[in-house]
């Protein structure tokens, strides 16, 4: 019989709450002063935080951001908006609803129909001021019929009318009611928000729209959480037959969770709308569904500024940094330093693992030209100087894209067995894969950055559910067994 | 009359193939009671095999070796390759999770879908893949009752359909793997109390599900002809519907709402139009989902406290 100490279980702890999770989460503080600013951050409350952060998107503009930044910001901030709103189903309610984009695609749709000539021989143009309060109580209505089955229907199998909820919504603006809906063509020459005189036209006006209106929905929401309707929400959340027990109207809440996400993301689908200035049915796919859900995991379900940070950051990358080939390599190489300095300790192994990596590929690199000069014959995909170094170190062969295929099934076969191995094996298995991982970004990944990001995103969604369901900013929550 | 039952063979055809993804789909399901998003994908992994498969051995044009030995080597490798994707999928992704809330797990097979669906689109590209199954299975071959002709791979697919899922029944009912299953079905805690290994009869599942996927999707690539990485998610949500009409993690019931639904989509397309076939599949799928929310076959569940 062996007399060492079981190691600590990883399921949940008997008795546990949040309360235990959150003493258990509380982090040490660094020495000296970094420590006491540490405090200091910490104890800045919510209302003061979102002020700043609302003061910093608002004068991010006068530092000159060109038209694409521009855009990059508009797109992170419509995404971040549905992030908020998806939270209040997903994070607070706990319903997993996957067919949220069909109300971000009601919004744009039904914003599109009444700002427009779609309708009748001159259409109807009514006011921003009247169109998207029209939108957005038709979204709630909406969402209380789409929420009617959650009553009876628990967990998987709302998951699943919802998703089928969403593909209905994109069949139908696809084949139904060509003349008005415009099939595959969508809506197009659709007016600007507009309302007592004054007309949202320039990219820079929608982003300002936009800041404004996601800090008002993130202060509503702050306010709605900290209510006791917010409280009711999580108590359905983390187990509905104590809150029916409790007398909470379980029932209602739940419809209520969908009638509030339904209405900030038709909010959101408006002036998605009218900064378009047109709508296609594939503007709300299941694509868009996967990019708000990493948002919102990345950052935390259950937590508004979770949420809204996560799609910012994921957008950020997602639509910016990604699409140029400097920038995306800055992100690759730092992500993983990053991710290695805050996970590889003592300082000793990191260092070795580093040394290690950087002789494995010059001598990979040599052996490799020694053998054959077409396997070093191309060069990194990465541009600036970062390819420059990487020149004599990765191997790129003249046929990079077959090669890098099988890198890149290689790589995943080589990460899923580096979680299963433990202690020194996986210090030892790290080096191989460091160098693949860089193989694969020079000769494939970096140059088609489209599929990159959706890779990227799938990966966050099954990474961060692993390694941190909580998210960046979200609590954690511990199950109470019984 | 003769289109009727054209199109009834058409749907049977159709059906039993839904069925086979609708089977794994089920079984995963009533081990695990997770949602496996990612199912649809090994049917598509499944299918790009059997193309590669041709290719390997000459293309479709000049094949180096039998036709039914082409055949066997197809529904094989696509099994196994399926079932070890199967395997890998759920040890790296859903054991860690076994015992965290709900909604992570079916979060990461989301994640998971969408991963494999890109993995493919990198690796071989977003043009159609050809099978070109005429080349080697004439149009001839087959027969015909009147006006209704049923082809060679029209009744492949049925045989093996019924087949796979005889043996499928048999495997749950009779052997000591399926008393297993039933048993981690039931209740994994008291199972593992018991002495049952958990993690491999859960291991084992996910092997023979999505093993049935991939033999899925050849028959899909022999049937359709065309492949392409998006093919899974829309077979996906077909086989969830089957599974779920028929009764979620009930066999008999994924196959009996395969059928179903494969008829219904076939004579949708034949009776009313070809553009609204999704969405009255789906239309049905929810006025089934409310009016009967266990499905067809399945029993009620009553939530324990």
């Amino acid at each position: 019989m062996s007399l060492d100490p079981q190691p600590k279980a990883a399921g949940p702890q008997v008795g546990a709450d949040e309360w235990v999770a959150r003493e258990e989460d509380k982090r040490e503080y660094l020495p000296s002063w970094l420590g006491s600013a540490q405090r200091a951050g910490e104890r800045i409350g919510w209302w003061p935080r979102l002020a700043v952060a609302a003061i910093a998107g608002l004068i991010l503009p006068v530092f000159g951001l060109g038209g694409f930044q521009l855009q990059v910001g508009i797109d992170a901030l419509v995404i971040a908006l549905l992030a908020v709103g998806l939270n209040i189903v997903v994070g607070w309610a706990g319903l997993l609803d996957l067919g949220y984009v069909a109300f971000f695609g009601f919004g744009a749709y039904g914003f599109a129909l009444l700002s427009s000539s779609q309708i009748g021989t001159t259409g109807i143009h009514l006011p921003a001021v009247l169109s998207v309060p029209i939108v957005m109580i038709g979204a709630a209505i909406l969402g209380l019929i789409v929420g009617w089955p959650s009553r009876r229907l628990i967990g998987d199998y709302l998951a699943i009318v919802t998703l089928f909820f969403g593909e209905a919504f994109v069949e139908f603006t696809n084949n139904v009611a060509p003349k008005t809906l415009g099939g595959p063509n969508g809506i197009i020459s659709i007016d600007p928000i507009r309302s007592f005189g004054y007309q949202f036209t320039s990219n820079q006006s929608y982003y300002y729209l936009l800041v404004v209106l996601l800090v008002l929905t993130m202060a509503v929401l702050r306010l709605l959480d900290t209510s006791r309707t917010g409280r009711a929400w999580r108590a359905v959340r983390e187990d509905p037959l104590a809150a029916a027990a409790m007398t909470i109207p379980v029932n209602r809440l739940k419809l209520m969770a969908f009638a509030f996400g339904a209405m900030v993301a038709a909010l959101a689908g408006t002036i998605f709308a009218a900064q378009q200035i047109s709508v296609f049915p594939n503007n709300f796919d299941t694509p868009i569904l996967i990019l708000v859900y990493a948002g919102l995991i990345l950052g935390g379900a259950g937590s508004i500024a979770g949420a809204a940070t996560g799609a910012l950051v994921v957008m950020v990358i997602y639509d910016g940094l990604l699409r140029s080939p400097t920038d995306s390599g800055y992100l690759f190489y730092g992500l993983i330093l990053l991710t290695l300095l805050v996970k590889l300790r003592p300082w000793s192994r990191l260092g070795l693992v580093l040394a290690a990596t950087i002789a494995f590929g010059f001598a990979a690199h040599a052996i490799a030209r020694a053998i054959s000069l077409s396997a070093v014959a191309g060069g990194p995909a990465s541009a600036g100087w970062i390819g420059r170094a990487l020149h004599h170190w990765v191997i790129v062969p003249a046929n990079a894209q077959v090669a890098g295929n099988w890198g890149f099934v290689l790589l995943v076969c080589l990460l899923i067995a580096l979680v299963q191995v433990k202690g020194r094996w996986r210090t030892i298995l790290l080096v191989p894969v460091l160098y693949l991982a860089s193989f694969v970004w020079e000769t494939r990944l970096a140059a088609e950055p489209s599929i990159t990001r959706q890779l990227m995103i799938g990966a966050i969604l099954i990474v961060m559910m692993n390694a941190r369901p909580q998210g960046l900013l979200g609590e954690r929550r511990v199950e109470v067994l019984t | 009359m003769g289109f009727f039952f054209q199109e009834l063979v058409n749907g049977i055809v159709v059906g039993a193939l839904y069925s086979l993804v609708a089977l794994g789909f089920s079984m995963v399901y009533g081990v695990l009671k997770l949602l496996n998003f990612a199912h649809g994908d090994l049917y598509m992994v499944g299918a790009f095999t059997g193309y590669f498969v041709i290719q390997w051995f000459g293309g479709s044009k000049a094949l180096t070796i039998p036709v039914p030995l082409l055949l066997v080597i197809m529904f094989a490798l696509a099994a196994v390759l399926a079932g070890g994707l199967g395997i890998a999928i759920e040890r790296f992704a859903y054991r860690p999770l076994r015992n965290a809330p709900r909604i992570a797990p079916l979060i990461t097979a989301i994640g998971i879908s969408f991963f494999l669906e890109n993995a493919a689109l990198l690796l071989f590209g977003a043009q159609f893949r050809i099978y070109n199954t005429p080349d080697f299975i004439p149009f001839s071959s087959g027969f015909r009752i009147g006006s209704v002709s049923v082809g060679a791979v029209q009744i492949m697919v049925i045989a093996l359909g019924i087949v796979l899922m005889i043996g499928l029944q048999q495997l749950v009912v009779r052997t000591k793997l399926g008393k297993q299953m039933r048993a981690v079905a039931v209740d994994r805690e008291a199972a593992e109390m018991l002495g049952i290994n958990v993690n491999f009869t859960i291991a084992a599942t996910f092997f023979l599900g999505s093993a049935l996927a991939g033999i899925a999707g050849v028959m899909a690539g022999l049937l359709f002809n065309q492949v392409t990485n998006t093919i899974g998610f829309v077979a996906g949500l077909k086989a969830f519907t089957a599974a779920v009409v028929g009764g979620i993690g009930s066999i008999p019931g994924a196959m009996l709402g395969g059928l179903l639904i494969g008829i219904a989509e076939s004579f949708i397309t034949g009776y009313i139009s070809s553009t609204y076939t999704n969405l009255l599949v789906f239309a049905l799928l929810i006025t089934v989902m409310l009016a009967r929310p266990s499905g067809l076959l399945g029993r009620v569940q009553l939530q324990k406290v």
